[in-house]
């Protein structure tokens, strides 16, 4: 699954605008992966700063 | 504020606010919700705007019109530079005073605003459109309306609550990174564009100047380049740039963002629902410029919304007139723009240095932006004629 680094985040709403599911809820200077991701990974290719990281794979 | 209107605008962006200013000037109750603290800030823009389609709006007024310029630049990756003198001039906005001035303008004419809403989902009753629920400094609620109109931007949720996949494409999606910089190197009455697969894959660099010595720099990359993880980040492509060409830049701004560069949607209304703007892909996707399409579409969907008040016809038949008007117009014209884009920033970069040599050993003089894309296009007759047509 991905994670947001809000550090690096600029709220630009590029990761909602891509999303399928449409589960990126982005509010003024916040934001959140609801429920029902399907690890696309979409929003980790297109945002501008890197913010959006997939989560390292466990063996 | 009221329980109900007869249209809700969700996005204060110039697409809403105009929405909002000619519907509320057809005698429709107008709410627009935005859900920044202000209309018009932070900006996410580069500001350009071309003067035939700023001026069908709003006279220049230098408050929100920084700049004039007729002198563009485009810089081929070798560095080779086309210059041409264009008939119709590009002015730069203050986009912070210019959003500002059309809420106060959709305000005037009767519309009520209010920030800090955060619209979160949609009220459909028997598959019609029939509101928005919102949240307001924590506080969760709903708000009727007969009609509501999504200009809620490149991340657009609203035509996806209603059923409608307004998600953008990896092909179709730039996305960018742009700081407004204070520098001595700044020529401020030319706009730059630089081309190449090594400066932004499939977009390009602009340096728009707002005035001397500060200008708006920044890079958009398509977002089919974006997919292997040791990629450049634009952030990586603007760096390098500034480093290279403005070494002595300050920072005053610096913002991420996505445009989308799309075909424009085949669905942008529904039974109570209409979509403008970004929201609706209506940004053109060789240019990635939207603030003029999205205020001529609000234009249009206004109006249709103020006759369906007035009618009390809100079904998707009768706001089918909006696509309709639009793809007569702009949607015509940004389809084929969408054709010639998949073949200009398809160009390898010899190929770009070939034609930027062939302009200026034939025609250095009185070149028109038409002329460059006839010019560049030549080897694809079809795209010849698209060119022909779109700047007639
Ligand atoms: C880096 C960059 C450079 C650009 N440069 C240019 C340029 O030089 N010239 C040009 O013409 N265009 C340019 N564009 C494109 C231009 O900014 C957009 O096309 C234009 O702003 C679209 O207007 P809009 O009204 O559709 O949307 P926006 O201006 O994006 O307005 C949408 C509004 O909706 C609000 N909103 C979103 N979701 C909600 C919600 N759930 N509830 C309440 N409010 C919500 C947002 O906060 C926003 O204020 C650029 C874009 C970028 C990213």
């Amino acid at each position: 699954m991905v994670y947001i680094i809000e550090d690096k985040c600029d709220y630009c709403g590029i990761c909602v605008s891509v999303c399928p599911p449409n589960v990126i809820e982005l509010k003024e200077n916040n934001i959140k992966i609801l429920e029902g991701c399907t690890d696309c990974k979409l929003c980790v290719y297109v945002c501008p700063y890197k913010a959006v990281k997939e989560n390292e794979r466990r063996i | 504020m009221k329980e109900e209107y007869d249209v809700i605008i969700v996005g204060g962006g110039p697409g809403g606010t105009t929405a909002a200013y000619y519907a509320a000037s057809g005698g429709a109750k107008v709410l627009l919700l935005e859900k920044k603290r202000d209309i018009g800030f932070p900006v996410r823009c580069a500001e350009g705007v071309g003067e035939a389609g700023l001026k069908e709006f709003l006279n220049p007024d230098p408050k929100w019109a920084v700049n004039k310029i007729n002198t563009y630049r485009l810089i081929a990756p070798d560095g080779n530079i086309v210059t041409v003198k264009n008939k119709e001039a590009g002015y730069i906005l203050n986009r912070r005073v210019f959003d500002y001035m059309l809420a106060e303008r959709a305000s005037e004419m009767g519309a009520e605003i209010l920030t800090r809403m955060y619209v979160n989902g949609i009220i459909i009753n028997d598959r019609t459109v029939s509101g928005v629920r919102c949240e307001y400094l924590g506080k969760k609620f709903s708000i009727r309306s007969n009609i509501v109109i999504g200009a809620d931007g490149v991340e657009s949720r609203v035509g996806r609550w209603c059923g409608i996949k307004t998600n953008i494409k990896l092909r179709d999606i730039e996305t960018c990174v742009q700081a407004t910089i204070s520098s001595k190197k700044i020529e401020s009455d030319k706009i730059d564009f630089y081309f190449g697969k090594k400066i932004a894959p499939g977009g390009y660099v602009w340096v728009f100047p707002k005035g001397k010595n500060l200008a708006n720099v920044g890079v958009g990359i398509a977002g089919i380049y974006t997919k292997n993880p040791e990629r450049k980040s634009p952030l990586d492509y603007l760096n390098e740039f500034l480093n290279k060409h403005y070494p002595d830049a300050s920072i005053l701004t610096r913002l991420a963002g996505g445009v989308p560069c799309a075909e424009g949607l085949k669905r942008i209304v529904a039974d109570g629902l209409m979509l403008v703007g970004d929201a609706a892909h209506q940004a053109n996707p060789v240019t990635g410029g939207g603030i003029v399409n999205a205020m001529k579409a609000g234009r249009i969907a206004g109006k249709v919304a103020a006759e369906a008040v007035l009618k009390q016809d809100f079904s998707e038949k009768m706001l089918r007139e909006y696509p309709k008007q639009w793809n007569n117009t702009v949607g015509e014209i940004n389809k084929k723009f969408y054709r010639m884009k998949k073949v200009i920033f398809g160009f390898s970069d010899k190929s770009l240095n070939a034609i930027a040599k062939s302009f200026n050993e034939t025609s250095p003089e009185n070149l028109t932006i038409k002329d460059i894309f006839v010019g560049a296009l030549k080897k694809h007759p079809p795209l010849v004629i698209d060119a022909l047509k779109v700047f007639k």
